[in-house]
Parts: structure tokens; sequence; C-alpha cells
């Protein structure tokens, strides 16, 4: 038997009492056909595979295959000392690369009890909404882009990305493989030059969101392939783990910035956008009006921001060991709920380092919802998803 | 929300025979767990999902976690008689003599859930499960039917400890290959010879060239350059 048949082998008896819609019997003759969409499709952002069964145009079957940029994160971490993994996470999501620092930073700062200066919490905040809006801009730019419309939208977003990852170079020395924070603050202060360049990038997104919303929005095109289109019903998404943009444009009101209120959030005002279908149209829109709220934050963080350390003075952070114990820490990243779960053992090494990957865990419920649509909406669902795959294989 | 203490409790009054055990946790994060023993699992997990305090809703993150074998050494205060001269004559005498003993505690695998909830924007609650051994009882029940997002992390758990789930749906390899024998993440999983002929071999690859062409030959491999093409 092939590796792609074992992949649909006797799913029927699998599914008992299990949290899964009736499978789609096909009509007509009952011929399939079995495409591999990937691991070089270009829809799929790297190195991923999708096992389709179609019934003409109609999907009846989908799995995901991983595993193509596996090289096992996690047991590099286990071999080397809490610090020497920081450089590690940026290669995690790799578009994101403060939010991945952030998350462990706040896991290991749970682990030892180390406190954050204010400042710090101030530029992570700066530093963690820029990421979310470029993040979101590239990804909406791709998902057009997959849709057909070639070139305008994606360089339209990473015009404006290419801004803030300039002020991230200006800051950490890199465009992408920032290694910026450290367990108890931040590695570098931001000077007043970079301040103020960072305040008119601010001042100059809206512009630009202005721009993209009278553009995409109500374009007929996008609207015709996106609306009704792999829907995702709100009681399957909090059931399957789904976080992020995804879950809020299925309507479930669930963001960790306002549940955990980790770091400063709680002192600032904004508000978290929902969704009502939960289609791909849904979850477009929602991205939008995050960025727009992610810029209300970074205009108070800019705005509020005091002097003093960007380090705790006490914090130790090369050759510690913490106490043994567990920690597992989470952050609201671009693409959903990131987590750190770390054990020690009381050596200079984590005994269990462990990266909780939204965008493996938003690919659960890829295939219910690419159920029953055309071959040519998968793309499309897919990209809605917003994945990594530096982050789904580890 | 609800001490571990409390969910003990009330686990153990919702679902009898249900065994919880408090795992506490050193560190200043506090989030201590809860064991569970094999038996009731679902039907506890179904309860912490359900119960209108609790509604933990959302299964936020599956981990292994390999524990090898341990080898503990004890000191033991051992009572023996010794023969012995005192004052040039022989004689049987009571001697206490502290012992170090060697024994080896079983090790085991461990799977740890972590639990929210979307409803009542709570948590989290930790929950442990330990299997038997990490050999041929390496099982556990599945809660992939009780939280849909513990799909891939189990298979993920499956393919790098070996940890088998009863009752998942899908239980296939998720990051390695199919044909793919051992589990990386365990602790004593050791690295394939992958060996890889390199011109100017040096340093760990060096190293590496020189115990692959022993294991071949018998003999190492010459000084600063691996023999060519030993692999082929």
């Amino acid at each position: 038997m092939s590796d792609f048949q074992t992949h649909f082998a006797s799913d029927s008896e699998k599914l008992e009492g299990w949290n899964r819609p009736a499978m789609i019997a096909p009509d007509g003759d009952g011929e399939l056909l079995e495409v591999a969409m990937g691991p070089h499709h270009p829809s799929t952002h790297g190195v991923f595979r999708m096992d389709v069964a179609l019934d003409g145009e109609r999907v009846i079957r989908l799995k995901p295959v991983f595993g193509y940029l596996h090289r096992n994160h996690e047991k590099i971490a286990e071999g080397i000392s809490y610090l020497a993994s920081m450089p590690y996470t940026d290669r995690l999501d790799y578009i994101c690369p403060i939010t991945n620092n952030w998350a462990y930073a706040l896991a290991v700062e749970k682990l030892t009890g180390q406190e954050v200066p204010e400042r710090a919490e101030y530029l992570r905040v700066i530093l963690g909404e820029l990421t979310r809006f470029q993040n979101h801009a590239s990804s909406i730019g791709f998902l057009i882009q997959e849709m057909g419309a070639s070139g305008t939208p994606l360089m339209y977003a990473f015009r404006e990305r290419e801004k803030i990852l300039d002020l991230f170079e200006e800051l950490t020395g890199a465009r992408m493989m920032v290694n910026y924070m450290r367990f108890g603050g931040c590695r570098v202060d931001a000077s007043p030059v970079w301040l103020e360049k960072a305040r008119q990038v601010v001042e100059s997104l809206p512009q630009f969101l202005d721009e993209f919303d009278r553009l995409l929005s109500s374009n007929e095109i996008l609207m015709a392939r996106t609306q009704g289109v792999g829907m995702l019903p709100a009681e399957l998404a909090v059931n399957a783990g789904v976080t992020g943009p995804m879950l809020r444009a299925s309507g479930v009101n669930y963001d960790i910035r306002k549940v955990d209120g980790y770091g400063i959030y709680n002192r600032f005002n904004f508000r978290v956008p929902l969704g009502d279908h939960g289609d791909v149209y849904d979850r477009y829109m929602i991205r939008l009006l995050e960025m727009r709220e992610s810029l209300t934050i970074l205009r108070q963080a800019l705005k509020d921001l005091p002097a003093g350390p960007v380090m705790d003075p006490k914090a130790k952070i090369r050759g510690f060991r913490p106490k043994p114990g567990e920690a597992y820490g989470r952050i609201e990243a671009p693409k959903g709920e990131l987590g750190f779960y770390l054990i020690s053992d009381g050596g200079p090494n984590p005994y269990r380092y462990r990266v909780r990957p939204p965008s493996l865990i938003n690919l659960t419920i890829l295939e219910d919802m690419c159920l029953g649509q055309n071959v040519a909406d998968v793309v499309l669902i897919f990209g809605s998803v917003d994945i990594v795959l530096g982050e789904v294989d580890r | 929300m609800k001490t571990v203490e409390e969910i003990k409790s009330a686990i153990e009054a919702a679902v009898l025979g249900a065994a919880v055990e408090i795992v506490p946790n050193p560190s200043v994060s506090g989030q201590h767990s809860l064991r569970l023993a094999p038996g009731y699992v679902l039907d506890v997990a179904k309860f912490l999902r359900d119960d209108a305090e609790l509604k933990l809703d959302f299964l936020s993150n599956v981990t292994g976690v390999d524990w090898p074998d341990k080898e503990v050494a004890e000191k033991v205060m051992v009572t023996r008689t010794v023969a012995k001269t005192v004052d040039g004559v022989e004689q049987q005498v009571e001697e206490t003599v502290s012992e170090t003993r060697k024994r080896v505690e079983p090790g085991f695998l461990e799977v740890v859930y972590h639990l929210y909830s979307v409803e009542k924007k709570h948590g989290p609650v930790v929950l442990r499960m330990r299997t038997v051994n990490r050999t041929d009882q390496a099982d556990l029940p599945s809660l992939t039917p009780i939280w849909r997002s513990a799909e891939f992390q189990e298979r993920e758990i499956f393919d790098l400890y070996g940890v088998i789930f009863a009752g998942h749906p899908d239980l296939r390899r998720l990051l390695m290959w199919d044909n793919f024998k051992d589990f990386p993440m365990r602790r004593d999983y050791v690295e394939p010879d992958d060996f890889e002929y390199e011109p100017t071999a040096h340093d760990a690859v060096l190293k590496r060239a020189q115990l692959h062409q022993a294991a071949l030959t018998g003999q190492p491999g010459e000084e600063g350059r691996p023999e060519m093409g030993a692999s082929q």
C-alpha cells in the first residue's frame, strides 16, 4: 500500500464518538482523484504537503503531512543553556521573532520569578505590536496573492513591513533574527532618535491601512471568493484548540492580552475585534481590524514610555540554574497562543523545553474546513490559517 | 478559580473510583498539577470539560516528558558481627557501619496537559499521566475524543517519545517519516551514524568521520584524512 493510501485507510471506524463532521460521500461513479498538493506548492508557504482526494473538484478527504522542516528544536534546547536557546526561538516563527523571544522570556521569568523593569515592558509591547502589524499585513498580502491578485496588495504590505523591519534592524542589529529579549528585560535600550523614527512610522501606517481597506475590503472578487468559504463554527474552534485571529473570526472573545494581561497589557485601551461567520473573509477582516488596534496600543505605549533601565540590574542571565520546578508561559502571538513549557531539574539546561506552536494546532481543523469545498478554495482556506512552517515542524 | 485541592475533591466527588494525586510545583510559578491514575481518565476529562464551575473547554498544550531509569545511591546503617582481636583474645564484636547501596528506580514516560477555560477565562489546570514503564507498557488513554486539539499533539508525542495513545483515531508519526524506528526525544536516544564524506573534515566532523571509519573497518581512520568512499 502506498504512503498515500495508508492516510485514507479505515477512516470510518475511527470516527465513532469523535468530534468531527460527517465525511462527505462522493457522488457519481465514486471514482476519486488523489492529488498531493505540496511540498513544493507555492501556496504552502514553505515545505508542507496536503494529500487531497477529489471527486471532480470537490474535496472528499484532506490529510496534512508535516515534518519536512523538522530539526527537533526541543531536543537541541535540552542540550544547551537557557540563554543559548534565545536565538533559536527566532527561527520558530521567523516572520515574528520578537513575539517568540517574548514568550520564551516570559516562561523563564515565571520559572525564576525575575522582575522586568517598566521601560523594558513598554519596549516589549512596542516591538510586539509592530511585529503583529507586519505579520498581519504580510499574511493578508499572501492570501490575496494566492487568490490571484498577483503582486499589488502583497507589495503594498511588504513596503510597510520593510519600514518596520528597518526599525528592528536599527534597534537590534538584525531585520529578522533579532535575539532581542533577555530574562528580566531587553538586550539594548532604544535611543530617542529611534523612538522618534518609530513614532513617524506609526503615524504613517493608518494611511496604508485606509488604502488597503479601500483597495480590498469591498472588492467583488475577494468577496465572492472568500465569503462563506471555509466556515469554522465557534464550538469546534474552541474544542480544537484554535487560537488567535482564527478563533476570534469565529466569534469567540478570547485574546490572551486581555485574559492574562501579561506584561503591562491591562494598562492599554484597545478593543478585540470579533467575527460573525468564521469564514475566510472574516479572518481577513479580523486581521485588518487588529492592525488598527495595534496602532492604538502603539500610540499609547510610545506616549507613556518611562525612563529607566531596560534590564533588571540583579538579573543573572548567564549560567544561572533555576530551582527545580516547572512553568508554562503563554502570550498572544500574531498567529495565536504561543506557549513555552519548561521543566527545570536544577541544572543549567532545561530538563524539558516544549513549544506550544499555534501554527500546528490551528491546522488541526484544516480538513474540517476544506471538506466539500472546491480544490481552488483549499489554497485560500489554508492561506487564511496563517502558518509558518518553521513553527509547525520545529 | 478553584485551587488544586478543591478541583481534586470535586473530581473525586463526581467520578467514583477516580484516583487523583496533587503534584506540588516548588518553583515560583505555583502551577501545581494533578496526577491521574489510569482508569476513569476519560470520565474525569469529560467532567472537567463539562462541569458548570470549571468549564475547562480549551486544551492548550500537551507535552511528553521522558524520565529514564534512575540510579539512586542510599546510605544505610548496617549492624554486623565481626571477628576482632581485643587484648590478644579473639572475640565476636558487633559493629555498626554505614554502607552505600544502589538501587534503580524504574523510569516512565509522562504526558502533561494544560487546560484553560475560554468561557470562564481561567486556567491553567495541569493534568499529568504516567506510563507503567518505557518499554512494553507505554500506553495511556487518549484525550482526543474529549478535546480535539490533542489530535496532532498526541501524535507528536507518539512520534517522538513512543507513548501509545489508546483510543486515538489516527495514531501515526507526525514529524518523522513513517519508516523511522526510534524515538528521538527520549533521553537515551543515540544519533545514527549519518556519515557524509567531506574532503576537509575537521573538528566534530573529523571525529565523526574517524568513528565511522573505526566502526566499518575496525581500525581508526587516518589522521586528518578519512578514507574516501568508505561509506559507499
